[in-house]
This record gives structure tokens, sequence and C-alpha cells, in this order.
């Protein structure tokens, strides 16, 4: 077929020895961006950009190196959610509910090593689809309409109590709250100041990151404080290693996950996080018979980082095929076509097709560099927590506080994230879960945008949301979500 | 004991390299270009291409980093700017058309066109519409008589709220076809491209964008544009669109790009950043990086931008009045 030829001719690029030493940069520099807490990926790429034109690379080379940046932070964020409960990035705040009991059982070398695998299953599995169906997907995909968006965004909602299920009244509660978080700033469909309190800074919205850092990160500090730092985070368990029994088991999730995460990657206006909270629920309806996730289950490891994964490669379908940037790190890859005087649209392939064959074909190279560059580092980063609390704490609290602070360069949001750090002790004091929270912050605003757009274009006909075959598919899916727990629990 | 240490410091610093008092005097320092916009849009281009040209051209020393500030289509990044680096030299805002129509319409809170130093231009874009490739509408005619039908039976939709820049150039259309238009069916996208994305998939059937954001889909054939709201026909893949006025609709939409720095920052660092935009103007390197930004000539600077963003934000408060849209007079 003509995309075997073109892959090879990707292939012939991207293994050049330059391009491979780029990816190989960019692997190395996007598990760092994902570590730490904050930096996301767009503001590395963002920052890489200049050096890529002052060092004369031609585009291909450049898009090679920061699409390395964008998934290969998917590898970076499941390494101190699952070892330290803190996400690195917004998706591994999904990762924390099975990777961190996991990491306290002493298992957190299995669950990096699992989530290690899933990462690279969900991105290669990811790539073979693109390399075959980009073109066809990215026209399905626009197909889907602010109505079917509404139907996807209330079935990932219906799905919160599956977070926490012997507590569903509490995640509830907590991912309506964390809608209330995302009601906060200037209404962009009317200009409206909502919740801001008259506050200037409030104006814009809270920050993702502020929210997560301050919850999770200086949340966990606070609660260990208590302890009297004499403790580790958790214990770095002797022998224990992942069994290839174990790594089978974990297979039809990354399977099911991939395709999850891929979908979702490749709808313009949904994300990673999305894919992420739906995969790790979706699989904890389906495989969860013995009551065992969220207690450290290795598949509630596997699953949303597989998807994460599967969900960064699938937002760069519409990116590549049709020019239209499915997310903010997208949106830079496409601003750096540009400035090459690239235009990004429909003719990539056939104009330019060493850019968009040669990235391509990169990717299948980066994420084997990204397996190879992880899985024999899982054991010298679960040496992590042999670190002394006084030593590593600290250092966290310091990271922490500077990756919110290179988002904004706001000193209010320093104090806005030590106000959810005190929220977030007692949100865990009280066992309230902490990611419906996040979820709701995430899922909330999507979710009104696009009510608002569907509603617009109907004429305020409510019917229209209910109008197409994906989005009754969806409702169906809800229904079956919210009612399924409870016939089950009567019988 | 602190403040001692300071002006011992800037004695030195005095002694070490002494200044003259000219506009030269001034070097800025980790300078820096707010886009006010997530990443991938207008503003983020502006900011990137001349960050990227200043530096590369040689007209400016330091890298200029380019630090996003979404929020409010540009109301956080002059909030911020009033609020915490009213005289900050090294900072310099991307500006467009668009932020005077906010301004008209006091959607930037309390600020106005008088709370900003303007700088200057780098070029200009286009407002086009856009329909998909297989519309109903063939020509501007055919869209200004639905119009003029059932306003109601037009979806449309584009990457700002109501009342925005996307917006008025609708709005110009309805006015054209003599429809208020208030009554457009008018759907807010966050961003171009998802609206783009909505048009492709049908679920718009006019998007009202710009001439650069549509180009690679008008290359691909993917749609038609009916008219650009140009004075002139553009050049390259927009030949053969007419412009509004031939087909005998009076609307034109010309989207400046540009900056403005702090309302406090001091006349040395003024002049130096009109001075940058001139050389870059005058730079044989300059119209090739400006033409891969998809940007059209359209130089200005000093003193003349200044009063061409008053002159337009007061026509625009004007028909911001005149189709009711005004927002939070205060």
């Amino acid at each position: 077929m003509d995309s075997i030829a073109a892959l090879m001719g990707g292939f012939a690029i991207a293994l050049t020895p330059t391009n491979l030493g780029l990816a190989f940069l960019g692997c190395l520099i996007g598990t760092a961006i994902g570590v730490l807490p904050g930096i996301g990926p767009m503001n590395a790429i963002a920052l890489l950009l200049p050096f890529c034109f002052a060092l004369k690379l031609p585009p291909e080379s450049a898009l090679i190196l920061l699409a390395a940046v964008y998934y290969g932070s998917g590898y970076g964020g499941r390494i101190t959610a699952i070892l330290l409960n803190m996400p690195g990035e917004p998706a591994a705040a999904i990762t924390t509910l099975d990777g961190h009991p996991l990491a306290k059982q002493g298992r957190g070398a299995a669950a990096l090593a699992v989530s290690g695998i899933g990462s690279f299953v969900g991105a290669t599995l990811s790539v073979v689809l693109m390399t075959f169906l980009s073109v066809p997907l990215a026209r399905i995909a626009v197909g889907f309409s602010p109505a079917d968006y509404v139907a996807l965004i209330v079935f990932a909602l219906s799905l919160l109590g599956a977070v926490a299920p012997g507590n569903a009244v509490k995640a509830w509660a907590a991912g309506c709250f964390g809608i209330l978080l995302a009601l906060v700033g200037i209404d962009s469909g009317t200009g409206v100041e909502r919740l801001t309190f008259g506050s200037i800074e409030l104006l814009g919205g809270i920050d993702f990151t502020v929210l997560a850092i301050g919850l999770f990160a200086i949340g966990e500090v606070l609660l260990l404080l208590e302890t009297r730092l004499r403790a580790t985070a958790a214990a770095l368990g002797h022998g224990e290693r992942l069994s290839l029994k174990e790594l089978l088991a974990c297979v039809p999730a990354m399977v099911r996950a991939t395709g999850i995460g891929f979908v979702i990657g490749v709808l313009p206006g949904a994300g990673a996080s999305v894919a992420a909270a739906l995969s790790y629920t979706t699989e904890r309806r389906i495989a969860d018979r013995a009551g065992t996730f969220g207690k450290g289950d290795l598949r509630g490891v596997a699953s949303p980082e597989t998807a994460d994964n599967a969900a960064q490669i699938g937002n760069l379908v519409p990116m590549l095929s049709l020019g239209i940037p499915g997310s903010g790190t997208t949106a830079v890859l496409l601003g750096a076509l540009l400035m090459y005087s690239i235009t990004p649209g429909p003719l990539l392939f056939t104009q330019r097709p060493e850019v968009a064959w040669g990235l391509i074909a990169s990717m299948y190279v980066g994420n084997v560099m990204l397996l190879v560059l992880n899985l024999p580092l899982v054991g010298l980063f679960a040496r992590l927590l042999t670190v002394p609390a006084w030593v590593l704490y600290p250092g966290v609290i310091a990271l922490s506080y500077a990756g919110v602070y290179a988002v904004s360069n706001s000193p209010f949001d320093l104090l806005l994230a030590t106000a959810f750090g005190a929220l977030g002790y007692v949100l865990r004091k009280l066992d309230v879960p902490l990611v419906p929270i996040i979820l709701g912050f995430v899922l909330g605003r999507l979710l009104e945008d696009n009510l608002r757009r569907a509603l617009s274009l109907s004429d305020g006909d409510v019917l229209a949301l209910f109008a197409s075959i994906p989005s009754l598919l969806l409702w169906a899916c809800t229904l079956a979500a919210l009612v399924f727990p409870l016939i089950r629990r009567k019988v | 004991m602190h403040r001692r240490h300071l002006l011992a410091a800037t004695l030195a610093g005095a002694a070490l390299a002494p200044r003259p008092a000219s506009a030269q005097g001034f070097t800025p320092q980790n300078p820096e270009c707010i886009a006010p916009a997530a990443p991938g849009g207008g503003f983020d281009l502006t900011c990137r291409t001349t960050a990227r040209a200043l530096n590369e051209l040689g007209i400016v020393g330091p890298a200029i980093r380019t630090q996003n500030m979404p929020g409010g289509i540009g109301a956080v990044a002059i909030n911020h700017i009033n609020a915490q680096r009213r005289a900050d030299p090294n900072v310099i805002v991307a500006v467009s058309t668009g932020s005077w129509v906010n301004l008209a319409q006091g959607r930037f809170g309390r600020w106005t066109e008088n709370d900003v130093r303007w700088l200057g231009t780098i070029g200009a874009d286009f407002g086009v519409i856009a329909v998909r490739r297989d519309s109903r509408f063939q020509n501007l005619a055919d869209l200004v008589n639905a119009i003029k039908q059932d306003p109601g039976s037009v979806p449309m939709g584009a990457g700002g709220a109501v009342g925005s820049q996307d917006w008025t150039k609708a709005a110009l259309i309805a006015r054209g076809a003599g429809v208020d238009p208030r009554r457009l069916r008018y759907v807010p996208f966050e961003g171009g491209g998802q609206a783009m994305a909505a048009l492709l998939g049908g679920h718009i059937q006019v998007f009202p964008g710009d001439a650069t954001e549509v180009r690679g889909q008008l290359e691909a054939n993917e749609i038609r544009l009916l008219a650009v709201l140009a004075p002139n026909r553009l050049p390259g893949a927009f030949q053969n669109v007419p412009t509004a006025r031939e087909q005998g609709v009076d609307a034109e939409w010309t989207i400046v790009r540009g900056f403005y720095i702090p309302p406090g920052a001091p006349d040395a660092a003024y002049n130096y950043w009109v001075d940058a935009l001139r050389r870059l103007y005058a730079h044989p390197g300059w119209p090739a990086i400006r033409d891969g930004a998809g940007l059209f000539e359209f130089n200005m600077a000093g003193r003349e931008f200044e009063e061409l963003a008053k002159r337009r934000t007061a026509e625009y408060r004007a028909l911001a009045r005149e189709v009711g849209v005004i927002q939070q007079q205060n």
C-alpha cells in the first residue's frame, strides 16, 4: 500500500543520525518534563522552539524533537504519581488511584514497569492506527458535533462514582466542587465575571496546575508532617518484581485503554485527562470483580497510563491530517510549522511528505527509545523512596511552588496553591477522594462550553442533544453506568 | 543597609558603563512578549514571529521569550500589565484589531485605550467569509439573501463570543443585508481551529475567519471563500476571491497585528521598541518571514499607530452602541 511506501520514506528521514539523536533528546526532555510538576509539554515546546531556529534545524527535524518532548511527557507523569501520590501531569492524577497504593505495598517498581509498558503499548498501537487511518479518522472526528461532546462528557461524569465506589456520595460532592471551581473567571460566552469576588487575579480562572499541585503535592506533604517526617512515603519492597503472569493479566486492560484513549484523542475537543479518566472508570466497571481496584491493582495503573499515551498520539491525527489542533500542545506544534512557512492543512501529507511521514516514523522509533529508557530506570526511580523524608519533601515543596510560579508568574497563585493544599489536607482527613475534584474541574469547563454551543446551534431546542447516533449511544451508556450499580447492589 | 547596597551597585554600574541619553541607551533585559491567548492563535503567532525575526535579524540582542497569558481575549493580560508591571520596559504585549473591539465594548474592565502605550504593527490580516466546499452558498449574494429571508437558518460560528471581532465580521455582512446583527445565529468556539473543525463537520454553515487561518483549507479545496473583507483582492491563493465591496456589500475588516507596552514604560524603552520595529520593516529578511506567518504588509509604528488605535477604538465603540453589544459600561 502507498501508506507503507510513504512510511518507509519517513523512516529514511527518521533514522538519520541527527534525527535519531534529536528524538532521543526529545524523549529525555519529555520524560523530565512529565516528572516535574507545573511545567507541561506545552511550555517546554514553546521554550525549545527558538533553539530549533537557532540551530537551523530543518522543519522535519524540529518537529521530530518537539513531538518527542510531547509524547515523552506521557511517560514521565506517572513516576511521581505512583511513588509520591503527586501527579506530574494532569492525566496522571488517575494513576495515583492504584499506583500509590501499590507503592505503599512495596510494589512501586512493578507499578512503574507496568505503566511504562502500558504507555509503550498505547502509544505504539496508536501510531499504527494513525499510519493507516489518519485521514478517514480525522474526517469522522470533525463530524462529532457539540451535542455529541455534551453526551460524551456527561458519560464521563456519570462514571465519577466509579472512582471511589464505596464512597460514591463523597465522590459526587467532590466532582461538583470541581465543576464549581471551573466556573471561576470571565465567562467566555458573555464576558461576565463569575465567582471572582472582585479579584483581578481570578479573572482568568483557576489554573489546572495550581489546583492539582495544591491538592495533591502540598496537601500530601501537609499530611505527612503529622508523621514527624520519620516515615518515608512508601516502602521500597524487596524482590517482588512484575511477573509475566501479572503483565499478561493487564493486556486486555491495555488493549481497551488504547481503543478508548485513541478515539478520545482524535476528537479535537477532548483530551488526555478525559481519556485516562474514562478508560480507568470503564475498566473498573468491567474488570473489577474482586474489588481490588483502588487498593492497588496493576490494571488500574496500566489502564490510565495506556489511555493517556494513546490519546496524546490520537491528538496528532487532526493536527497532521486536517491542520486542526486538538489541544494546547498540538496548537503549539502547529504554530511551529507555521513559523517554518509550512501551511498546516489537508495538503501536508502531499506537499511536505518528509515532514508528516518523517514525524510518524520517528514516533515508532521514539516510543521504543522511551521504553528502553524507562524500564531499566524503574529501579532507580523507585529508589527515590529511600531518600529520607526530610530531604525529599522540602524538595517536593520547592519544585511544586516553582512549578506554580512558572505557569503564571503570579504570587497570587502561590497563595492559591497553598490554600488548595490546606483544603487537600482537610479533605484527606475527611476521606473525600481528590481525583473527582480534578475530573469535575476539567470536564465541567468542557461541558459548559459544548452545551452552550449545542443549544445555540439548535436555537435552544434541547432535543438536539439526542439527535445523532453517537450521542444516543453515549446517553445509553450514561444511563447504564448510572442504573447498573443500583441494580447490582439490590441483587 | 539594603538601600545603600543598591545605591552602590547603581553607582558602580553607572561608572562602568556610562550610557548616552539617547534611545539607544536602553537595552532590554530578559525581554518578554506576552501573547494574551493560548498557544497556536494569532496573538501567539504575532509574538513568536516577531521575537524570532527581531532576534534572528540581529535587531534585538537578548532572546525574546514568548509568554502565553490566555483569558478574556486579552483582558487578563491588560490587567496583569496595569496591576503588576505598569513600568516594565522589557515587556511587549501582542494586540490586534480584536483588542480594540474589546476595549470599545468595555470588556477589559476599567482599562481603556489610554491605559497602554501603543507601539506599532508587524502586518495585517484580512477577514474572509468561508463556507464548506459543498455549500449551498455560491457567492456573497446567496448568503446575504438567505440571511435576509431568515437569519436563524444560517448557523455560523468562529473563535470569539458575540460582540468579538469574528462576530463583528458576520455583523458587518448582516448590516449590509439590512438585517439586525443580533438576529444572527452565531456560536462561539474556543479558537478558530475548533470553528474550522465545526465548519468541515457541517455543524456550522459559515465561518467568518481570517485569511491566514483558512489558507491551508483553501489550498486543499476543502472550503470556498465567498468574499475577502479587504480593500483590494489579496495575492496568491486568494487572488480569485472577490472582495465584499466588489459584490456590493460594504464590509471591510482589516486585522492589524501589533504590540503595546505598559503605560508607565519610560520614553527610552518606547523609542527603543518603536525603532526596533522600524528597523524590522526596512530589513531585507523581513518580508519572507512576514509572508511565512501569513501576514500582509502593514507598517505603522509610534505616534501614527497610537492615533490609529484610538481612532479605531472610537469607531468600534460607535458600532457597538449601534448594534447594542456594549457590555459592563462603567
